[in-house]
């Protein structure tokens, strides 16, 4: 109606600001509305716990460098319209198998030894996928149990403790001066991942590839080998990850990630990344998973104990993603 | 005489003001098989879905049986007794033949549970009485095509149907399916059924069906029984007198002795790609005709590497090259424009920009430094091939499903000439896009050829077919029965008489 009045301003502005209001997809910035208001919710309700010490905040990018960093890959993943369960389980196998590399041979064997073992699980999950054709999320699930199981195994489920400094300091406990190198980590998987996804050729044919399979193979793109890379990275990713873990707990263990693959996938999905492929931000990632790591942080601060944590957790993820899902229904 | 079933009187359907059916009358008489025919967009599915109760007539009546009805759901046409035996089966593949039959009306023991024996003995029956040899406790899953709509047709049997649509009902079958089915058909006739058959298949319909309609521009041209037709005379009041219209002559020839652009030698693929040997010369465009289901999308997806050949060879510019998948094809230097544009040429989630890019950052051709997609370079390609192409856009970041079917095939096409192409290979590439598209499309192509390109195409619209190409090839059965330059098809009378195979040669 308006259009049909040129003399009336204030409706076109209005007009204009409803149009941006359209426009606006709000599922890719719901993780960063998200972020600010319950930065702004902890910071006033919880001022008085610590909650804006800087030694707070850093321990809070601390504790999330290990979901950061495997949330990067798992954006490929999702973007690709695959999934991976099985990442926390390689992070605590990785975990071990490094840190009994490096009580026997030294630190750099140690890190061959994880990165070895996250190339070939990837390589194992990457040929059922691909090559004998089971979807993802069966192969990754079964992945779950044997690596576990494997780790549990040759440790005879015991902590084996790491001693060598040098490892320890660059793998999670140490600080360049208050930069903790977990945080060095995590902005480390950011750029790469970031000018990964946005600016190479593989970046750009795995969205392709998760956007319509079919469609991609015939502009050309070799899908299954697009697909095939993409858990090779995820499982050498997250073999790192549990590398970091060795190092920030002086350990490898078969537990050290247990249950992160839901934390990773929430994460990703609460960045703006579509569970249907095609779509994927590994800025959102990073956002969404300080933002797990800052509710964590918010509900202990708070005195919860563990088992309500886990419900306001659940809780919180569960509404971010219905909000992040809406648009891509429509 | 039969009476009749059903009596469409007078249907009148418009939409946007624009009549698709104008005052249609359709009779269909008990035991008797209609065949109904008609160029895509006469009307016939319209008038369908009018009996389905999809659509509602602005004007009309429709009588069943001698009674006036109002059908305006798909339920009511059910109550009605009229079924419609789908092209995309609706049946549940990992379910049993009986299962599937009895969907939702299973059989209960004494305890209320859903007792599968007894299912399997009446599909069992009802198979048997209409001598179709199956086992009904087979899942579907492991039925071939023609089998499931078998399937599909007894289980609207089983539920009273009176009335049989069948749309184009043997496109996926083999011969000897084919001929189960129309075994299947002669029995439901003698035993009262009515079918509406729709087929672009003269053959089949001269061997099946009892009377045709045939439709054009929304009108009923002829109602007729079969015997008093010729094949020649139903294809005329299909197409209309158009084939009267002069067709515009190519000046060009083909010099058979140079170095064809590409040359294919007995190819096979599937038993969908039978020994199939032709050549393509530069500067020229050829159509490839033949019906749907007759191999000849096979064949361009074989030889871009979609589904490689099993053997047989391919030379380009007579050198041999080895094509095993679509980059290989790519690499030399073929584009292919394929049939489904939603589904095989483009992510319609992704903007035309990301669509765009996709062959050249495959062939690694816009790397700087040789690691980072090269953006500048894509944004003013595609910049240039939206002005070129007019692609009526407000920017290249627009996303794919939002733009017009004509401009959407645009895209693909423009995605496909980035790669600069020798060899040009289109499937229906003029499908559902409006007639100016249409036009530029065509022109499109022949400006490619007369540039040195070839060009192969494929078009079910064989005025369209014979507007462009030099020359035609006619594809039967996966293999390649004739061919002739377009100067001796005498019209597109004669072209579809030798595509549906009436005729030997011309």
């Amino acid at each position: 109606m308006s259009n049909l009045n040129p003399i009336s301003p204030s409706s076109d502005n209005s007009n204009g600001f409803s149009r941006f209001i359209k426009k606006f997809y709000w599922r890719d910035y719901v993780v960063y509305i998200t972020f600010v208001v319950i930065f702004l919710i902890f910071s006033g309700s919880l001022f008085k716990m610590g909650f804006l010490s800087p030694n707070n905040l850093l321990n809070i990018l601390r504790q999330t460098a290990t979901i950061s960093v495997m949330a990067v890959a798992m954006t490929f993943v999702l973007a690709a319209a695959e999934i991976d369960l099985s990442v926390g389980a390689v992070a605590g196998l990785a975990s071990v198998t490094t840190a009994i590399i490096i009580g026997q041979f030294g630190i750099l064997a140690g890190i061959l030894a994880g990165l070895l073992t996250g190339v070939l699980i990837g390589l194992l999950n990457g040929f059922l996928i691909t090559k004998v054709g089971i979807p993802s999320f069966l192969v990754t699930l079964g992945m779950q149990g044997v690596a576990t199981g494997t780790a549990m195994w040759i440790t005879k489920t015991a902590p084996i403790p790491i001693a060598n400094e040098t490892y320890t300091f660059i793998f999670g406990s140490g600080n360049v001066g208050i930069i903790p190198t977990l945080f060095i980590w995590t902005i480390l998987a950011l750029l790469i991942g970031h000018a990964c996804l946005k600016s190479t050729p593989f970046g750009r044919q795995v969205l392709a590839t998760g956007g319509n399979e079919t469609a991609a193979r015939y502009s050309g793109i070799n899908t299954k080998k697009i697909k095939y890379i993409t858990f090779v990275i995820m499982s050498v990713v997250s073999s790192i990850s549990g590398m970091l873990y060795a190092g920030r707990l002086h350990s490898g263990r078969f537990q050290w990630g247990q249950g992160d693959e839901l934390s990773v996938i929430a994460a990703v999905v609460l960045g703006g990344t579509s569970l249907f492929g095609g779509k994927g931000s590994v800025i959102g990632t990073i956002i969404g998973a300080i933002l797990i790591g800052l509710i964590n942080n918010g509900l202990i601060l708070m005195g919860l104990e563990a088992s309500q944590q886990m419900i306001v957790r659940g809780a919180i993820i569960i509404l971010a993603v219905a909000l992040t899902g809406r648009k891509t229904q429509s | 005489m039969t009476p009749a079933i059903i009596e469409m009187k007078r249907i009148t359907k418009e939409f946007n003001h624009i009549r698709v059916l104008d005052h249609i009358n359709f009779e269909l008489l008990q035991g008797e098989i209609h065949a109904l025919l008609g160029e895509n967009g006469a009307g016939k599915s319209t008038l369908m879905k009018i009996l389905r109760g999809i659509y509602q007539p602005e004007e009309g009546e429709i009588l069943i049986n001698g009674k006036a009805v109002t059908i305006n759901s798909p339920s009511d046409s059910r109550l009605n007794g009229i079924s419609m035996v789908f092209q995309e089966f609706s049946l549940i593949p990992s379910l049993t033949v009986a299962q599937n039959i009895f969907l939702t009306r299973e059989s209960r023991s004494k305890l209320g549970l859903i007792n599968d024996r007894i299912d399997e003995k009446k599909a069992s029956i009802l198979l048997h009485e209409m001598g179709v040899d199956l086992d009904p406790s087979l899942p579907v899953e492991q039925l071939s095509t023609g089998y499931r709509q078998l399937t599909e047709i007894v289980a609207a049997l089983s539920q009273d149907a009176q009335i049989l649509i069948l749309d184009e009902p043997t496109a996926s079958l083999t011969h000897t399916e084919t001929m189960t089915l129309f075994g299947l058909l002669r029995k439901l006739k003698e035993r009262g059924i009515s079918i509406i058959y729709i087929s672009h298949r003269m053959e089949e319909i001269f061997q099946i069906a009892d009377r045709i309609t045939v439709l054009r521009d929304g009108k009923n041209i002829i109602t007729e029984q079969v015997q008093n037709l010729s094949i020649q005379q139903v294809i005329e009041h299909i197409l209309g007198h158009k084939d009267v219209r002069e067709i515009k002559k190519s000046t060009y020839l083909v010099d058979p002795t140079a170095t064809p652009l590409l040359e294919v030698n007995h190819l096979n693929c599937n038993q969908e790609v039978c020994d199939v040997s032709f050549k393509l010369f530069a500067g020229e465009v050829l159509g490839l005709a033949g019906l749907m289901g007759s191999g000849r999308t096979e064949l361009v997806q074989t030889i871009f590497g979609i589904t490689p050949a099993q053997s047989g060879d391919i030379k380009v510019k007579g050198k041999k090259v080895r094509i095993n998948d679509a980059k290989s094809g790519m690499k030399a230097k073929i584009a292919f424009i394929p049939e489904d544009r939603r589904l095989q040429g483009l992510s319609t989630m992704h903007s035309i920009k990301e669509n765009f890019e996709l062959p050249l950052i495959n062939l690694r051709k816009l790397e700087k430094h040789k690691i980072f997609v090269d953006d500048h370079k894509i944004v003013a390609l595609a910049n240039g091939f939206v002005e070129k192409l007019q692609i009526k856009c407000d920017s290249i970041d627009k996303e794919i499903r939002l733009l017009s079917g004509g401009n959407q095939q645009k895209v693909v096409i423009a995605k496909w000439l980035s790669t600069e192409p020798d060899i040009l290979i289109m499937d229906e590439p003029t499908a559902g896009v409006d007639i100016g598209t249409k036009t530029e499309i065509l022109e499109m192509a022949r400006n490619l050829a007369n540039e040195g390109k070839g060009v192969v195409i494929i078009s079910s619209e064989l005025q369209e077919l014979l507007s462009i190409s030099d020359r035609i090839v006619i594809i039967k059965n996966g293999s390649i029965v004739d061919e002739m330059l377009r100067t001796e098809v005498k019209s597109e009378d004669k072209l579809h008489q030798i595509i549906q195979g009436a005729q030997a040669s011309v």
